[in-house]
């Protein structure tokens, strides 16, 4: 049987629909509506406590929404997932500070992060394939840290844990990365290489990046959202949303 | 193929401890058995379960070390599960007396006789055979852990709660072992025993013949411990000890990773106190005491915890220093082990093995200042170079 498509959320990857919700009486996320479709690029602005990291948390099954529907690939209801079901359907999440595995080397937070059986005992009984060295030898050559592999993640510079840490979500193999600050901390170089990575990555999968920094979301060329206060203020270009006057009232500042 | 699995997840420090733990497991018994008395490398007959008592120990702080040191769960309760084997081989150990009992009674033992009971409670059933008391040595604390485990990990009891939970798990059972109406002896615990699979306890040779059992069985949580903590999933557990919530982001069900490592920490534990029983000659609810979790608590973090020689070392040393310090100032052995505690916590925080660690890759890193560091080979067994977080 069809079903009934009139909304068209099907056909998107990340269904965002009046979601709410509140801590302790402050409304941290109110009638939010985001919508992401497949292999496309959302940039996520706004003020601080605008409701970013919550929405993500509601996304990834950290949090549970008081009210609205939550959609993954369209049809896939988020809301009743734990956050490890969430991930193996394959929503990756990169943390605004950076959470590597500090006291394993680079291989081996890659090699965990590999898509495969999650299991106890299939993760017990597991042997390195050749085809698992080779996309973890590929993924090191992404991120560029070839020359890094057998350190321990904990000895890596700031930027470096940055992209450690794309890796790991690359070789989740997601369809739906969401990306909390990336270029936190980098240098512009490093910016403009991870804005780079970025716009390669969702030519196959969709990514939502949440960024303050606005030159890196104008070298991402994208679709922009500006939260604040827990819904959305405006949406378009970068252009479009850094003239509307509200933005500049409510965000940007005069 | 599983073997061949097992023997190349193996590091060569898990082979040398093994070596030396076979070797040990021949050198005692022949220096009590086959030395004559007079030899000075003759063992006296009071060291070898004294020996194998520390060799218990070790096993049990070993146990501890693959929830705690390596799964980052502080388990204040794991003399429990060690309790819980030893009570299991007690029962056998009760039902080999037999007739020989004070009050002669070929089926219930003396203290069910003194407490006026008519028949033998349902649940010492089936303790007369050797083979159903060791199932029991496995599945009664890992049975306990299971559930424990399951009702704890999934409502995501972590950190210090769950430690004061495990406290109150080792302390629930120390008052209900203490009550005489449970059936397991009371206060008095179980002991006078005779037998072990029809040789006498006390023999010489049964003596030796348990410790070699000892350090083989040790030798076996060795190859198990090792085998897991060098398997992807010894990484995914550091991985939740360092960052639980990064683990389940990325797609790992932390409740089973965490839920396997205490069931089979807690086997490992029930095996070492079924050793234990038969060469202290008895099992008391004692065993149960909070204290005695804590002190395996300081035997792992004194040898050095997320290493799998260092648990070892460690409860062999402080049981050791213990039984010396203990004979020559009885007084004051809870003040030095204390001292000891907050010294090691202070001071050295990676324990022995992990500072001498410290020191020699320092050394090597000295000499070879200059040459670029060359990065290791895939799957380097790093990992049992990772550094314990702080304690909780």
């Amino acid at each position: 049987m069809e079903e009934e498509d009139l909304t068209g959320k099907l056909k998107t990857m990340l269904y965002l629909n009046g979601v709410s919700v509140s801590f302790d009486g402050f409304k941290a996320l109110n009638n939010l509506s985001i919508i992401v479709h497949p292999n496309e690029m959302l940039a996520i602005i706004g003020p601080n406590g605008a409701g970013k990291t919550t929405m993500m948390d509601i996304i990834t099954g950290k949090t549970r929404p008081d009210d609205g529907e939550v959609l993954f690939d369209g049809r896939t209801d988020l809301t009743k997932l734990d956050e490890a079901a969430i991930a193996n359907l394959g929503i990756g999440r990169k943390f605004q500070k950076p959470t590597v595995f500090e006291s394993q080397t680079v291989w081996d937070n890659l090699e965990m992060a590999l898509k495969k059986p999650r299991g106890v005992f299939s993760t017990l009984g597991y042997v390195a394939a050749n085809d698992d060295i080779e996309r973890i030898d590929h993924i090191l050559e992404t991120i560029r840290l070839s020359s890094r592999k057998g350190d321990l993640a904990s000895g890596l510079s700031h930027g470096q844990k940055q992209w450690l840490e794309i890796g790991m979500l690359l070789a989740q193999d997601p369809k739906l990365l969401l990306v909390d600050e990336p270029v936190a901390g980098m240098t512009d170089a490093e910016t403009v290489e991870t804005a780079k990575l970025l716009k390669d990555i969702a030519r196959t999968r969709s990514v939502v990046v949440v960024e303050h920094d606005m030159s890196f979301v104008r070298e991402l060329g994208t679709r922009v959202t500006c939260l604040a206060e827990g819904s959305v203020l405006a949406e378009g270009t970068l252009d479009q949303v850094s003239a509307n006057p509200i933005v500049i009232e409510r965000y940007l500042g005069r | 193929m599983i073997t061949h699995r097992i023997l190349r997840a193996l590091d060569d420090k898990a082979v040398w401890v093994v070596s030396i733990l076979l070797l040990v497991a021949l050198a005692v018994p022949f220096s009590s058995l086959v030395l004559p008395d007079g030899h000075p490398l003759h063992l006296p007959n009071y060291a070898v379960p004294l020996f194998g008592k520390y060799l218990n120990y070790a096993m049990l702080a070993l146990a501890l070390d693959l929830v705690w040191g390596y799964c980052g769960i502080l388990s204040l309760g794991h003399a429990a599960f060690f309790a819980l084997g030893g009570y299991a081989m007690g029962m056998y150990l009760m039902r080999q007396i037999g007739t020989r009992g004070v009050y002669g009674n070929p089926v219930l033992p003396d203290f069910m006789v003194f407490l006026n009971y008519k028949e033998l409670p349902w649940f010492w059933y089936g303790f007369d055979n050797f083979w159903f008391a060791a199932l029991i040595v496995v599945l009664a604390p890992g049975i306990l852990a299971f559930v424990f485990g399951f009702l704890a990990f999934r409502s995501r009891v972590t950190g210090v709660y769950l430690s004061i939970i495990t406290q109150a798990l080792t302390y629930a059972l120390l008052l209900a072992f203490f009550r005489n109406d449970l059936g397991f002896g009371g206060n008095n615990g179980l002991t006078d025993f005779k037998d072990i699979l029809g040789f006498n306890v006390q023999a010489t040779t049964t003596r030796a013949a348990l410790f070699a059992a000892s350090a083989i069985a040790l030798s076996l949580a060795v190859l198990v411990c090792s085998w897991i903590v060098n398997s992807k999933l010894g990484k995914v557990m550091i991985a939740i000890r360092d960052a639980e919530s990064r683990a389940r982001f990325l797609g790992y069900r932390v409740d089973n990773v965490k839920l396997f490592a205490f069931v089979v920490s807690a086997v490992i534990a029930g095996i070492a106190g079924a050793l234990y029983v038969p060469q202290v000659g008895i099992i008391n609810p004692g065993e149960f005491d909070p204290g005695n979790s804590i002190e395996v608590v300081i035997w792992t973090a004194v040898g050095g915890r997320g290493t799998i020689v260092g648990p070892i070392i460690g409860g062999l040393l402080v049981n050791a220093g213990k039984s010396i310090f203990t004979g020559l100032w009885p007084d004051y052995w809870l003040f030095a082990l204390g001292g000891l505690f907050i010294f090691v916590t202070l001071f050295m925080p990676k324990g022995i093995v992990g500072s001498l660690r410290g020191l020699l890759s320092t050394l090597r890193l000295r000499r070879e200042s200059g040459s670029p560091k060359a990065s290791g080979p895939p799957g380097t067994p790093l990992v049992a170079d990772a550094q314990p977080s702080p304690a909780e």
